[in-house]
Parts: structure tokens; C-alpha cells; sequence
């Protein structure tokens, strides 16, 4: 076990785990952000999906120890007390979602997206999440979200 | 009273209080055994409730899928939550209301017609009252029949239901703790299980004391061929399973043959009739017939199946995300040796399922592990493989359908016959016990004899077989197979995907054959009005027939599922170039009464993208009697960018009840999908999915 600060949205957190264990399990069972979903945890759906320095990665597939300075965004930080990101509200004024359990790392993957290209096309966004894996089906609503949430997002700025 | 129609699941919940609570003020405590598998019936359920009650949905707390605390409903599935479970849920809402308004009738001496009520408060002649339903309530008795005082609201009376109200659900599963994975407990200790390649594999060595001396904080439970660990964080469980997997021999498998065609003629399986009426072979026409061929296909849910179990005792208590929550627990109770009364589920949504996964199996095997941690808590997640390779597939089925069609064009006669592994498997159906960990301990315990689904029930391989063409005469069979090794049970649709593939792609090809348009056709042999209803209106959304033109082309498909369950239409687009895109889709659905109109849309647009998922892409490949298929990248399903635009429009018919809506457009998406291909390229391509290499085979 190493003692290892991390930095998440926005604040600095102390854990005490393996090095090379996945940020993952260190992000919902150490420090219990629950939203980050444990999917194939083979890099492969896209479930866990966080931003590292603002970069998506699957969060099954990082070693906590190669975090380091980095500064980790999960999808808590998308639900705010007075508001939400537009992403989040975005996800709900469409119903966005059957079961849901996908949506959180494509809120991520959006995220990022929305980050660098405020008015993105609706080919951006498919680019953006073609890798996420959604079963129930709720893509084209999904789509709508995140476009919802770029046209909020411009109104704002 | 006693016109009033009444619900299964009241049979064995017939009481008020054993739907509703009012002994919180200010709450309405909703009790429902129907659980929330994605398809957003918590909410409806809530709506129901509310409307019935005239309280605000965000005072009703509902306790769902709590075998110890709400009532014992048969499962969620076989879209009949809204059916049966809503109308019992409306039912006993209005009696609690119509108990509740007597007793103010007479503390206030006022005609019980005077009456209102806005929020829980009780008002007379539209004048407030100090009465409200929690003061009234501690004087009434809840445990009265819900039948003897049921007098659910006019349609018109309604305000809540056939609205679109958001789900109560949504923000905490897009961005919080909201399923069983991020359920917390004090001591909860992770557990996790071996994979053996195949259900039947037994474990031929496994060296045990090299495993402890790697982990020696790690529990280990080992029965037969059963192993798991335990462990007080996640990672260190994760881990010692791996370490565990490198220490194990398996038995080798057996052959099968790789083809299913051949595997099928090869069983020895009679086939049974379901239905004979008239006499086919004694009718007039031309014959023409079509045989198709579907794959096993996986539930592929996005989260692998998980549970926590925690005996103390003798009790045993699950969570679970089963579709099943009481009906697990006399098999659960049976595979260990205890009460089933002992046994008690509290449902906690996973991610969305679509039949019998692997839910009630690691449920069980949560239970082996926990009981050699007496008092703790034990949450067993599944690796994605297992999900993959030991839960229970939909079975793989070749459909023979023929009709006969006269000089009139009309068919005369048609038959069918389904042939497939058993439908529905699900532990304590039939007394099976089908839990596959089960299989491998050191005394076995075998599942039994898998049971097809009476067609009095809506039939499993059989489902939608018969045709609700109005045919002068059908011949209807299904042949079972018991003689294949892999394990099937429920998955969306059952054998109404493969059956309303093959009956409307036949009837496409009949169209063709007699030169008549394929809407027409359908709409010439429909008698119900509201099957042609649907199929005209999706016609009239989709622009039928569309402009002609090569490698593009539109297609339809209908049923209405179960022959009793919503009518849908669906009609695709699809080009198809190096392989086939479905651009867009449109589906009428007639669901009679709407309790949630935008739910039922979401609903019908995610079954069309499943559907259309199944039918250009999936494929459970096998190596002997194991799956093939263990990950994301062997088994695709559709992406983001290979998704149709969809638009849905619901007939709705407030004055008639709701329909199940869950599994009624797979059918028709993979039968549009197959017409569109055929219209678009003149290739009938009949085994599925339908791919490029499908489409080459075939033309």
C-alpha cells in the first residue's frame, strides 16, 4: 500500500492503496464517487469514462500511480446544488436514458468534446461517442442531449 | 362493482395495505413487486398512483421489488407490468381514495359526492377542510379487499396519467449511486467467481494451498467445481481471481456440430401442434415458403450480472437486480437448503436487462460465498466473460413457414413451425432449479428439464407464431430441442423475433410473387382495426413506398405481440453499400391507453435500435459447448454511428387499457430490416444477422 494524493474535481484526496491498482476502484470504493460505472472493465465499453487533465480515458484501465498531478473530473462534478452542466440537464430535458448505466462516462466523453468545440455537428458528437457502448438504445435521444447541452452552452458564453 | 375488471396480481395481494401506506404524514407509500429494469416503470407506477390518490407524484415513495415489504408479484417481464401491475396499482390507489372519502363523508355529514381532494386535502363543495387523507387515515381499515371498494377515475377524470411526466430515476443513474454496484453496506466484502470455460466443466486441479500462500488476507470458498474469494477491497478480489484462474484445470469440452442446421435435424425432438384450425392441406393455392434462421444472441447488458448477500443465521437477505425478485426465492431457498420464507430480496436496478441473464445465478452464488462470512455482507460481481458465456442466451431457431395463396391473392392457408431450445428456464418455473453454479458443486444439483412457455401464456418458441392474419386456415408447431448443450432462457421477444421475421418477410415475398404492394397486402388480410391502423400510419410517416432506387429501399414489419399485448409498425430505411445502414425508422405503436406517451417512445426507439442490433450484427459463436464470444470485441453491437434516425407515433386510446409495450417492435424492426434489404438489392437474405457476407450468400 502507497500513500497517494490525487486531485479531483477540484479537490486534493489522500489514499492508501496499491499503486497499481485501478483508478476505478480507488475512485468508487476510496473515495466514493459512485458515478464512474464499472462496465467490461476491459477498456472496451467505455462505461468508466473520466477526464485526466481533460483527456477521456477508461478508468479500469489506468494505475492509479499514473495519475500523479493530473487533475481527474468524474461525473459528479457535472451535477452542481444550485445547477447542473448543461451536459447533465441536457441528459434530462431529452429523457436521455433507459437504464442509464452508460450514460456517465458519455457524459464525460461530451464533456471533453464540448470543451474544445463549443458548436460541434452532429457527425462531432457520433465521432466523439461511437466507441461508448449504449444496450438499451437511447443513442439518437443521447445525440439530442449533448446538442442540446453545445446550444445552452453557447447562450451562456 | 363487480364490472370493474380485476388483476392477476391482486390474487395474492388483495389488500389495500398491501399497496399502500399512509402512516407517514405527508407520504404516500406506493408498494409494487414490478421493478425498474431501464424500461422507466417506476415512474408510471408513481403516476398511476398519484392520479388515482390526487397527490403530487413527488410525495409518493415507491418501494419496489421488497419481497419482505411490498407485495409478491409474479416477475417483470413479458411486458405485462403496466397490465397487470399498473392496473393493480390504479385499483388499489382508488379504493384507498374511495375509503378515505367515506370516512370524511362521515365525520364532515356531507353526501361523499360534495368531495374533492387536491394534495392529500379533503374539501367540500370545492371548500377546504381540515381533513386530509393522513388525518382520516389512523380511523380506516386498510386491510379491506381492494376489490370490495375499487372505483378507478374515468379516462377523462384523469390528470397525471397520459401526460409525459420525467422519470424519477434518471439524474441519479446519469451522474450518482444508482444502482446495486454503488450500494453500500457496513463491512461489505467483495467477492468474486471462477469462470469455468462452459456451464458443465468441471474443475480437474486447482492448487489450493499455492493460492493461499499468494493471498493470504483472501477467503477462499471452494464446493466441487464451484470456487470464489472474498476479500475487504474490490481489487485485491479482482486479483486473487486472476491468480486463481492461472492455478485451475478444467475439463476439456465435447464437439457439437458447428452448424445449427445440422444440430437441430439431428435432435431427436417431436414436434408438437399449438394450434389447427381449418385444414391446410385441403386448401386452394399456390404454395410458397421460406425458412429462416436465426443465431443465439446475448442479453450483452452493459453491466455484468451482481448481487450482495448477507446471511445471519438461517436468514438469508439479497439484493438484487433480478427481473424475479419472488420468484427466485423458493429456488434460491431449495439450492441451499433452507426456508424459502427465510429468504428475502430487495430489488436495486442494475444496468437495463431484457430476460433471464445471469441475475438469479449470481444471486446464488453470492449466497455460496456470504455464507462463509456469517453477518457480512458479500456484493458478487460477475466478469464480463461470465456474463458473456455462463448466463442463459436467447436460442438460436430455424422458422419453416408456408402459405397458399389463391388466384384472388389472398392466402388460403398457412403453416408454421418453430424449432428451437426451450424459451424460458427461469429457476422455479416448472420446478427446474437452473441456477448454474448449481451444476458444478460437489453434489450437483441439476437444473431439470427446461419447459417451453404455453402458448395460453403468450407461448415461448411459439410467441406471435400464430399469425393475426386473418388466415381461412393455420397449422402452428414448435419442435423443442433437449438435446443441445447450451443454456437458453428468456430474452426479449422470445421466439416472436425469429417467428414475426419469418410470417412477415414470407408475406413480403408472397406480395412480390403477385405483384401486390406489401401494405396493401397486409392491410387485405388484417380483419383488426387496429392492426391496420398502425400499419397505414406508419406508412403515411415513412412516405410509402418511397422512391425506388438501387441499393435503397424502405420495408415494413408488424405484429401485435403475444397477439394481445401493443400493435407496432415498422418501417426502415436502409442503404446498403459495402453493408447495410438502416438511416431511418418509423413505428406506430397503438399501446390503447398511454400512461406515459414519451415513455412508451423511448421504449419502441431503444427496442428498434436492439432489433436492428440482433439483425445486422449479432452472433453467439460457439467452440464446442463453449461460447466463443466473451467480450465487446467478439460480439459487436451497434454504434453511434450506425443508429437510425427514429420517429415513433402512438394511436392513443385513453378509453381502453394499457398495453405492454417492452418487446412488441423487435419483431417488426428485423422484419422491416429484411423486407427493406430485399426491395433495396432483390436478395432475400433469410439467415440472420443480415450481413454482408449473409447478403452474398444469399444472392
Amino acid at each position: 500500500m502507497d500513500a497517494i494524493r490525487l486531485h479531483v474535481n477540484g479537490k486534493a484526496l489522500d489514499v492508501r492503496v496499491a499503486p497499481d491498482t485501478p483508478l476505478l476502484y480507488v475512485l468508487r470504493n476510496d473515495l466514493g464517487l459512485k458515478g464512474t460505472r464499472a462496465g467490461c472493465v476491459e477498456g472496451q465499453c467505455m462505461s468508466c469514462t473520466v477526464l485526466i487533465d481533460g483527456r477521456p480515458q477508461t478508468a479500469c484501465m489506468v494505475p492509479v500511480s499514473a495519475v500523479g498531478d493530473q487533475h481527474v473530473e468524474t461525473v459528479e462534478a457535472l451535477a452542481g446544488e444550485k445547477s447542473n452542466h448543461p451536459l447533465l440537464d441536457g441528459i434530462l430535458e431529452e429523457q436521455a436514458g433507459q437504464c442509464g448505466y452508460c450514460l456517465a462516462g458519455m457524459l464525460m466523453r461530451a464533456k471533453a468534446l464540448l470543451d474544445r468545440n463549443g458548436a460541434p455537428t452532429r457527425a462531432d458528437i457520433v465521432a466523439a461517442l461511437d466507441g461508448h457502448l449504449c444496450r438499451c438504445g437511447a443513442h439518437v435521444r443521447i445525440l439530442r442531449a449533448v446538442e442540446r447541452a453545445a446550444q445552452a452552452g453557447r447562450a451562456r458564453t | 362493482m363487480s364490472t370493474i375488471a380485476s388483476s392477476p396480481s391482486l390474487t395474492d395481494n388483495p389488500r389495500c395495505c398491501d399497496w399502500l401506506d399512509l402512516s407517514r404524514p405527508g407520504r404516500v407509500v406506493l408498494k409494487s413487486g414490478k421493478v425498474e429494469i431501464g424500461q422507466g416503470i417506476t415512474t408510471a407506477l408513481v403516476q398511476i398512483a398519484a392520479d388515482e390518490l390526487d397527490v403530487a407524484p413527488g410525495i409518493v415513495t415507491l418501494i419496489s421489488g421488497h419481497t419482505a415489504l411490498g407485495p409478491l408479484e409474479a416477475g417483470t417481464s413479458s411486458s405485462l407490468s403496466i397490465e397487470t401491475g399498473g392496473r393493480a396499482v390504479r385499483l388499489a390507489a382508488s379504493a384507498v381514495r374511495a375509503i378515505l372519502l367515506a370516512e370524511a363523508a362521515k365525520l364532515l355529514q356531507a353526501p361523499i359526492e360534495s368531495l374533492s381532494v387536491d394534495a392529500g386535502r379533503i374539501a367540500v363543495e370545492g371548500r377546504e377542510t381540515d381533513l386530509t387523507y393522513w388525518s382520516l387515515a389512523p380511523a380506516v381499515d386498510l386491510t379491506a379487499p381492494v376489490m370490495d371498494h375499487a372505483r378507478p377515475k374515468a379516462p377523462a377524470e384523469r390528470r397525471l396519467v397520459g401526460t409525459s411526466m420525467p422519470r424519477i430515476d434518471l439524474a441519479t443513474k446519469a451522474a450518482g449511486p444508482g444502482f446495486i454496484h454503488d450500494v453500500e453496506l457496513p463491512g461489505l466484502l467483495h467477492g468474486r467467481t471462477l469462470d469455468p470455460p462452459a456451464a458443465g466443466r468441471r474443475l480437474e486441479a486447482f492448487d489450493e494451498e499455492a493460492f493461499k500462500r499468494a493471498f493470504p488476507t483472501v477467503q477462499i470458498v471452494r464446493d466441487g467445481s464451484f470456487v470464489g474469494v472474498i476479500a475487504e477491497r474490490e481489487d485485491l478480489a479482482v486479483r486473487a481471481i486472476a491468480q486463481a484462474a492461472r492455478l485451475a484445470t478444467w475439463s476439456q469440452g465435447f464437439a457439437v456440430p458447428a452448424l445449427m442446421r445440422e444440430a437441430i435435424a439431428a435432435d431427436a425432438a417431436e414436434p408438437e401442434t399449438v394450434i389447427e384450425k381449418g385444414d391446410v392441406s385441403a386448401a386452394e393455392g399456390r404454395l410458397i415458403s421460406t425458412e429462416i434462421e436465426r443465431p443465439y444472441i446475448a442479453h450483452a447488458s452493459v453491466a455484468p450480472s451482481c448481487a450482495i448477500a448477507t446471511w445471519n443465521g438461517d436468514a438469508l437477505e439479497i439484493y438484487s437486480h433480478s427481473q424475479a425478485v419472488h420468484d427466485m426465492r423458493a429456488p434460491l431457498a431449495k439450492a441451499l437448503g433452507i426456508e424459502a420464507r427465510n429468504v428475502v430480496v430487495i430489488h436495486v436496478p442494475g444496468a437495463g436487462t431484457y430476460g433471464h441473464s445471469g441475475q438469479d445465478d449470481v444471486a446464488y452464488e453470492a449466497a455460496l460465498l456470504a455464507r462463509a462470512v456469517p453477518g457480512r455482507p458479500v456484493r458478487l460481481l460477475w466478469s464480463r466473460a461470465a456474463d458473456f458465456s455462463l448466463a442463459p442466451l436467447g436460442p438460436g431457431a430455424i422458422v419453416r413457414a408456408e402459405a397458399k395463396v389463391n388466384s384472388g391473392g389472398r392466402i388460403t392457408a398457412f403453416s408454421i413451425q418453430s424449432q428451437s431450445q426451450a424459451h424460458v428456464s427461469r429457476p422455479g418455473r416448472g420446478g427446474t432449479l437452473n441456477l448454474v453454479a448449481a451444476e458444478r458443486l460437489a453434489t450437483p444439483l441439476q437444473k431439470g428439464k427446461p419447459l417451453d412457455v404455453p402458448v395460453e401464456r403468450g407461448g415461448g418458441a411459439d410467441r406471435n407464431a400464430v399469425p393475426l392474419y386473418a388466415f381461412p386456415s393455420i397449422h402452428v408447431s414448435k419442435r423443442i430441442l433437449l438435446g443441445l448443450p447450451y443454456r437458453t432462457s428468456a430474452l426479449r421477444a422470445l421466439g416472436g423475433y425469429a417467428n414475426i421475421f419469418a410470417i412477415e418477410t414470407l408475406m413480403d415475398d408472397i406480395a412480390a410473387e403477385i405483384g401486390a404492394d406489401p401494405v396493401a397486402f397486409r392491410l387485405r388480410h388484417l380483419e383488426d382495426a387496429r392492426a391496420a391502423a398502425v400499419i397505414s400510419k406508419a406508412a403515411e410517416m415513412a412516405g410509402w413506398p418511397g422512391p425506388r432506387a438501387q441499393g435503397e429501399g424502405l420495408g415494413i414489419g408488424f405484429c401485435q405481440y403475444k397477439n394481445r399485448s401493443a400493435y407496432c409498425a415498422v418501417i426502415v430505411r436502409v442503404v446498403c453499400d459495402e453493408r447495410v445502414r438502416v438511416t431511418h425508422a418509423w413505428s406506430a405503436v397503438d399501446a390503447g391507453e398511454a400512461i406515459n406517451p414519451d415513455g412508451i417512445k423511448n421504449h419502441i426507439e431503444g427496442s428498434i435500435v436492439q432489433s436492428a442490433s440482433w439483425t445486422l450484427k449479432e452472433q453467439v459463436a460457439f467452440d464446442g459447448d463453449a461460447v466463443a464470444t466473451r467480450d465487446w470485441e467478439a460480439y459487436p453491437i451497434l454504434h453511434f454511428s450506425e443508429v437510425p434516425e427514429i420517429e415513433v407515433d402512438l394511436l392513443v386510446r385513453p378509453e381502453l387499457p394499457g398495453l405492454g409495450v417492452g418487446e412488441t417492435a423487435m419483431g417488426p424492426t428485423a422484419a422491416a430490416i429484411g423486407n427493406a434489404v430485399n426491395r433495396a438489392l432483390g436478395i432475400r437474405v433469410r439467415t440472420l444477422p443480415i450481413t454482408r457476407d449473409a447478403i452474398l450468400a444469399a444472392g
